[in-house]
C-alpha cells in the first residue's frame, strides 16, 4: 500500500490540494466583491494564452506558457474593465464578451497552427490530467527525505507550491487593505487606500492561481475551486478570518475527496476505469455547497442589501 | 475564398446551405433572446445553462444506449441537455432565493459544479463500450463538419421555430427588459415573461449545442446584445440590431467554416461577432469610444470656457492651463492672458447671462427651471426672446450691481 | 455670486509671475471653482465653499444638487474636472490623516462578514503599518470610540443584525476612531430612530466644541436652524453660503429647491437665528 500509494496517488493529492486552496483563497475576496466569476472568465483565456506562447516558443515547457497565460488572463481583465467603463455596461456582460471572444482566438489559432506534434488539445485544457501526474522515482514514504528521488517530483508540485506562498502572502501583506476596500471602497479611497490597485492585484493574483492551477489540473477545477469553497465557507460564519480557514477546509476535502472517489468509487461499483479526476473534485465541491445551502449555520441573509 | 463565396451564396452543397440559414436563424433568435437578458443585467445566466448542458447530454446518451439504441440521436441529446440546463437555472433562482449567496456566486458555482460532474459522466462514456459516443466531445465547441441532412433539417426548424417565438413575444419581452414594475402596471405578467425569456435562451442554447457548442454558446447571446447597446438608447432598436447582428454572424460564420472544414463553427461564428461588436464599440455614434471622447473633450472645453469667461467679466486671474488654452483658442485672450477686445465683450455677455438666470430663478420658482441651471445652458435656449426681453426688463437697474 | 476662477493659493506679482502663496490654514475645507460632471451632466458647477474649524455646517439641496458628489469630489474619490481643494491649506494626500469621512449607510453591503468592533478598527487604518493587524491595543481605542456613541454592547454583534440607527452609529464612531480634524458626514441622519439622531448629534457637537471641523450633508430642512452653524445651499451651482441666520431665508430655500419646496418642511419656514 505504501509504496503504491507514494508513487501513484500522493502527488496528484497534493497537487490537488495545493491548486484547490491556492485557487479558493482569493476566491474568498472575489466572492465578497461580487467578482466571483473573474475566475470563470480568466480559466477560459487561459487556453489563447498558451496557444500563443506555444506559437511564439515553438515548445510546450511549462514556464513560457504560464507566462503567455497570464499575459493574456491580464489583458482580459484590462479589457474587461475598459469596456466596462466605456460601454457602460454591467461587468458580467463586459466578461461574457471578452472570454468567449478570446477563448474562441484559442480555439481557432489551436485549430490553423500545427501543434499535432505536441501535446495540446481544447479537452486538455479543460479538464487538465491529475491522475498523470504520478512520481514513479519513489518508492514509498521514505522517498520524501531523499533529495534525488524529490528532484524527480512532477514539477507542479513545487510551482503550486510556490504559487500557494505568493497568494497567502499577497492576502497577509494586504489584509487591512482587501478588507476595508472590499467592505467601503469609498472609505478606503478617504483613508489614502489605492483601492482600483488593490482590487487589479487581487485580479493579478487569481489569474496567476488560475495560471498555476490550470496546468495541472485543467480549468473546471479552477472555476469550481475559485467559487463552492468560498460560497460554503461563507454560509458557515460570519467572521472573513473564519470563512478564510473554512474555504482552505473545504478547498482540501474536495480535492481528497474527490480524488479518492473518482479513482475507487468506479471500482467499488464495479466498473473497470476511474472517472476523471478534476470533474469529481468540481462535483465535491458541488456537494459540499449543496450541504451548507441546506445545513450552514449563517446560510440566510440578514443585513440590508447595498441600495446602491 | 472561392470556397467561401461559394457557400456564401449557398452554392456548397444542400448541407451546408441548411447549415448557413440554421445558424443564420440560431443567431437571430440568440441576438434578441440575448438582448433581453442582458438588459435585465443577467447576461452570464447563459453561461451556467450552457455548461450544464453537458451532463444532460451524458445522461441522454447513456439513457438512449441503455434502451438499445446507439445514442447519437440529435433529437435525444438536445432533449437532455434542456432538462439539466433548465435544472441549472432552477437551482441558481433558489441558491439566491434561499441563502445569501449572490447570483454571481450561484452562476459560478452552478456552472462549474454542473461542467465537472458532466466531465465526469464524459469519461464514463468514453469507457462504455456500447453506443458511438465518439460525437460527443464536438458539443464542446461545436461543429458542422459531417453533419447529417437530419441534423441540419433539425437546426434549421428549431431556430426558425426560436425565431417564431421572439416574434411573437417580443412586446412583452421588451417591455419587461426596459421596466419590470411599469410592465406590471399594465398588466404583463412578469414572472411568466421572464420565464419564457429564459426558456427562449434554453432553446437557443440547446440548437447552438451542435452549431457553436457548449463553451461557446454563450457568446452568440451576449455579444451581439452588448454590440448593439452602443448603436441606440432604445429597448426596440436594441433587439433588433442585436438580432441582425446575430443573423449575420451566424451566416457568416457558418459559411466561412463550411468553406474550411477544419475551422471549428462556433469559434469563427463568435469571432465574426466579437468583430461587428469591436467596429460598435469604437465607431457607433450613440456611446461608441470615438464618439464619447468627442464629447467629453467637447464638454470639458465648455466648462473651461464658461469658467473662464465669468472669471474675465470679473476682473479674476486665471491659473487654470486648459481655461487659459481654451480662452487663447477663441481668441478671448492675448497670449500674455490680457484680455481682447471680443473677450471683453463675450466675458460681458456671459455676465448678463448670469444675472438673466438669477432673475429667471427667481420667477419661475415653480421649478420647471431645475436641472437646466447648471451654468452651461444657454439662456437662449431655454427662453424665448420675448422672455429674455422680459428678463432684462426685470433686470433694468441691477445689471450695474453686478457689472 | 463670489469669484469663479480663481486660486488664492497661488499669487500672481504685477510683471504677471506666479509665486505659491501662504497656505491658509485657518479653513478646515477650502473649496474653490470645483466642477464635477457625470457624462455630459455637471453634478457640481464651479462651485466655491468654505468650512471653519469649531464649526458645524450643513450642505443643503434637492435631490441630485451635487452633495454627496461634492464630498467625493474633495476628498478625491470621484474625479473633478477642474478645481482646487485645499484641508488646512494642504492638499488632500497631505491631508488625510486629519479628515474623517462617514460615507452614506446604504452604500455598502451589511451582509459582509464583519462584527461591529472589526468595523470601528477600520478607522485605526492609518496608526497601523504593514503586516501590523489590530491588536488589544486597538480594540480597547474602538470600545472607547463605542462608548461614545453607546454602542460598547453590541461590539461583538454580526454587522448585519443592526438597525439602521446602530449601523449608523457604528459608522460614526469609526469616524472618531479617525480622531480627525475635520469630519465629513454624508446624510449622517436620514432615516435614523430619535435616540441616534439624539446621539449623534451630541457627538458631533462635542466634536466641534473641541475645536474640530463638522461638515454634514443634510436633508432634513426643518432641523438646519437648531443644529448647525453654517450653510451651504446648493444646487448643481452653489446658491448661498454662510451663517445659518443670514443664509437659510425663504427666498435662498426657494432658489435651490424651486418649487419643490412644498411639502418638505413644515411651515412655516424656519428663518432666522435658533
Amino acid at each position: 500500500m505504501g509504496q503504491e500509494f507514494v508513487q501513484l496517488s500522493l502527488t496528484p493529492m497534493l497537487i490537488g490540494i495545493l491548486a484547490a486552496v491556492a485557487c479558493a483563497l482569493p476566491g474568498n475576496f472575489l466572492l465578497l466583491r461580487r467578482q466571483a466569476l473573474i475566475g470563470d472568465a480568466i480559466s477560459h483565456v487561459v487556453l489563447p494564452g498558451i496557444v500563443v506562447a506555444f506559437l511564439f516558443t515553438g515548445t510546450v515547457s511549462a514556464w513560457p506558457m504560464m507566462i503567455g497565460a497570464s499575459l493574456a488572463a491580464i489583458f482580459a481583465v484590462v479589457l474587461i474593465e475598459a469596456i466596462k467603463r466605456v460601454g457602460r455596461v454591467d461587468a458580467g456582460a463586459a466578461m461574457g464578451v471578452v472570454f468567449t471572444a478570446m477563448f474562441a482566438d484559442g480555439v481557432l489559432l489551436l485549430e490553423l497552427s500545427d501543434t499535432s506534434s505536441v501535446h495540446l488539445d481544447v479537452e486538455h485544457a479543460l479538464y487538465g490530467n491529475l491522475e498523470s501526474l504520478i512520481w514513479l522515482a519513489a518508492d514509498g514514504w521514505g522517498s520524501l527525505a531523499d533529495w534525488t528521488a524529490l528532484s524527480e517530483m512532477p514539477p507542479q508540485v513545487g510551482r503550486l507550491a510556490l504559487v500557494l506562498a505568493l497568494v497567502s502572502g499577497f492576502l497577509f501583506a494586504f489584509w487591512k487593505e482587501l478588507t476595508i476596500s472590499t467592505f467601503d471602497e469609498g472609505f478606503a479611497l478617504s483613508l489614502g487606500i489605492r483601492a482600483r490597485l488593490i482590487g487589479f492585484l487581487l485580479v493579478v493574483t487569481t489569474a496567476v492561481a488560475a495560471v498555476a492551477a490550470f496546468d495541472a489540473v485543467g480549468s473546471i477545477i479552477v472555476i469550481a475551486m475559485f467559487i463552492c469553497p468560498p460560497a460554503s465557507a461563507r454560509l458557515m460564519t460570519n467572521g472573513l478570518g473564519h470563512q478564510v480557514a473554512w474555504s482552505t477546509l473545504f478547498a482540501g476535502a474536495s480535492a481528497i475527496l474527490g480524488y479518492v472517489l473518482a479513482g475507487y468509487a468506479p471500482l467499488w461499483l464495479g466498473a473497470e476505469n476511474s472517472v476523471s479526476a478534476a470533474g469529481m473534485i468540481a462535483t465535491v465541491s458541488g456537494f459540499i455547497l449543496g450541504f451548507a445551502c441546506v445545513l450552514g449555520p449563517k446560510r440566510k441573509r440578514i443585513g440590508a442589501a447595498r441600495e446602491v | 475564398m472561392e470556397n467561401f463565396l461559394s457557400a456564401l451564396f449557398l452554392q456548397s452543397g444542400y448541407n451546408s446551405a441548411l447549415v448557413a440559414i440554421g445558424a443564420a436563424l440560431l443567431g437571430i433568435a440568440a441576438g434578441g433572446a440575448g438582448t433581453f437578458i442582458f438588459l435585465r443585467k443577467r447576461a452570464l445566466v447563459s453561461d451556467a445553462a450552457a455548461h450544464a448542458t453537458l451532463p444532460g447530454i451524458c445522461l441522454a446518451f447513456m439513457t438512449m444506449v441503455a434502451l438499445g439504441g446507439d445514442g447519437r440521436s440529435l433529437a435525444g441529446l438536445m432533449a437532455g441537455s434542456a432538462i439539466s440546463a433548465a435544472a441549472a437555472l432552477v437551482l441558481v433562482d433558489w441558491i439566491v432565493r434561499e441563502t445569501r449567496l449572490p447570483e454571481d456566486a450561484a452562476i459560478g458555482a452552478v456552472l462549474s459544479v454542473f461542467f465537472g460532474f458532466g466531465i465526469v459522466l464524459m469519461t464514463v462514456v468514453q469507457n462504455m463500450t456500447a453506443g458511438r459516443q465518439a460525437g460527443l466531445e464536438s458539443f464542446l465547441l461545436g461543429s458542422t463538419a459531417g453533419m447529417l441532412f437530419n441534423e441540419a433539417v433539425t437546426i434549421a426548424i428549431a431556430g426558425a421555430a426560436a425565431g417564431a417565438v421572439l416574434f411573437l413575444l417580443y412586446r412583452p419581452m421588451t417591455l419587461v427588459a426596459f421596466d419590470p414594475e411599469f410592465a406590471a402596471t399594465t398588466g404583463i405578467p412578469v414572472r411568466a415573461t421572464d420565464l419564457a425569456t429564459m426558456g427562449l435562451v434554453l432553446v437557443v442554447t440547446v440548437i447552438g449545442l451542435k452549431v457553436v457548442g457548449l463553451v461557446l454558446i454563450v457568446a452568440m447571446l451576449i455579444i451581439p446584445a452588448v454590440a448593439a447597446r452602443f448603436w441606440t438608447e432604445r429597448v426596440d432598436r436594441v433587439v433588433l440590431i442585436a438580432s441582425l447582428m446575430g443573423g449575420v454572424s451566424g451566416y457568416l460564420g457558418a459559411a466561412l467554416s463550411a468553406a474550411h472544414p477544419q475551422v471549428p463553427t462556433g469559434a469563427v461564428i463568435v469571432l465574426v461577432a466579437f468583430s461587428l461588436f469591436v467596429v460598435s464599440l469604437l465607431l457607433a455614434p450613440a456611446r461608441g469610444v470615438v464618439a464619447s471622447v468627442f464629447r467629453h473633450l467637447r464638454f470639458q472645453r465648455r466648462v473651461h470656457l464658461r469658467q473662464g469667461l465669468l472669471a474675465l467679466a470679473r476682473d479674476e486671474p486665471i491659473f487654470d492651463r486648459l481655461t487659459l488654452k481654451v480662452l487663447r483658442g477663441e481668441g478671448y485672450i492675448r497670449g500674455d492672458g490680457v484680455a481682447t477686445l471680443q473677450g471683453r465683450a463675450t466675458a460681458a455677455n456671459a455676465l448678463r447671462d448670469e444675472a438673466r438666470w438669477e432673475v429667471a430663478r427667481e420667477m419661475h420658482l415653480e421649478g420647471s427651471l431645475s436641472g437646466r441651471f447648471d451654468g452651461l445652458n444657454a439662456i437662449e435656449d431655454v427662453f424665448t426672446p420675448d422672455e429674455i426681453r422680459e428678463l432684462d426688463r426685470q433686470l433694468g437697474g441691477r445689471i450695474a450691481v453686478v457689472s | 455670486m463670489k469669484n469663479v476662477v480663481r486660486n488664492r493659493f497661488e499669487i500672481v506679482s504685477e510683471a504677471g509671475q506666479l509665486t505659491r502663496g501662504e497656505p491658509d490654514t485657518s479653513k478646515a475645507l477650502a473649496i474653490e471653482g470645483l466642477t464635477v460632471a457625470y457624462g455630459e451632466k455637471a453634478a457640481v458647477f464651479s462651485l466655491d465653499a468654505d468650512f471653519a474649524a469649531g464649526r458645524m455646517s450643513a450642505i443643503v439641496g434637492p435631490n441630485g444638487a451635487g452633495k454627496s458628489t461634492l464630498l467625493k469630489a474633495a476628498l478625491a474619490i470621484v474625479p473633478a474636472l477642474s478645481g482646487t481643494v485645499r484641508f488646512f491649506g494642504l492638499s488632500i494626500d497631505q491631508a488625510r490623516g486629519r479628515v474623517a469621512y462617514v460615507p452614506q449607510r446604504a452604500s455598502v453591503d451589511w451582509d459582509f462578514p464583519a462584527r461591529v468592533v472589526d468595523v470601528v478598527m477600520m478607522g485605526l487604518y492609518r496608526t497601523l503599518g504593514w503586516f501590523r493587524f489590530a491588536g488589544a491595543n486597538e480594540r480597547s481605542r474602538a470600545m472607547t470610540c463605542l462608548q461614545r456613541v453607546g454602542m460598547e454592547d453590541f461590539a461583538e454583534r454580526q454587522i448585519g443584525q443592526l438597525s439602521g440607527g446602530q449601523q449608523q452609529r457604528v459608522f460614526l464612531a469609526r469616524a472618531l476612531a479617525q480622531d480627525a480634524d475635520l469630519y465629513l458626514l454624508d446624510e449622517p441622519l436620514a432615516g435614523v430612530d430619535a435616540a441616534t439622531e439624539r446621539t449623534v448629534m451630541e457627538v458631533l457637537k462635542g466634536l466641534k466644541s473641541e475645536g474640530r471641523a463638522v461638515v454634514c450633508v443634510h436633508h432634513d430642512l426643518a432641523t438646519v436652524p437648531a443644529y448647525f452653524d453654517d450653510v451651504l445651499l446648493i444646487n448643481v451651482r452653489r446658491i448661498a453660503a454662510g451663517p445659518v441666520g443670514v443664509v437659510f431665508t425663504e427666498a435662498n430655500l426657494q432658489k435651490a429647491y424651486g418649487g419643490r419646496l412644498a411639502g418638505t418642511v413644515a411651515a412655516p419656514l424656519p428663518v432666522g437665528g435658533h
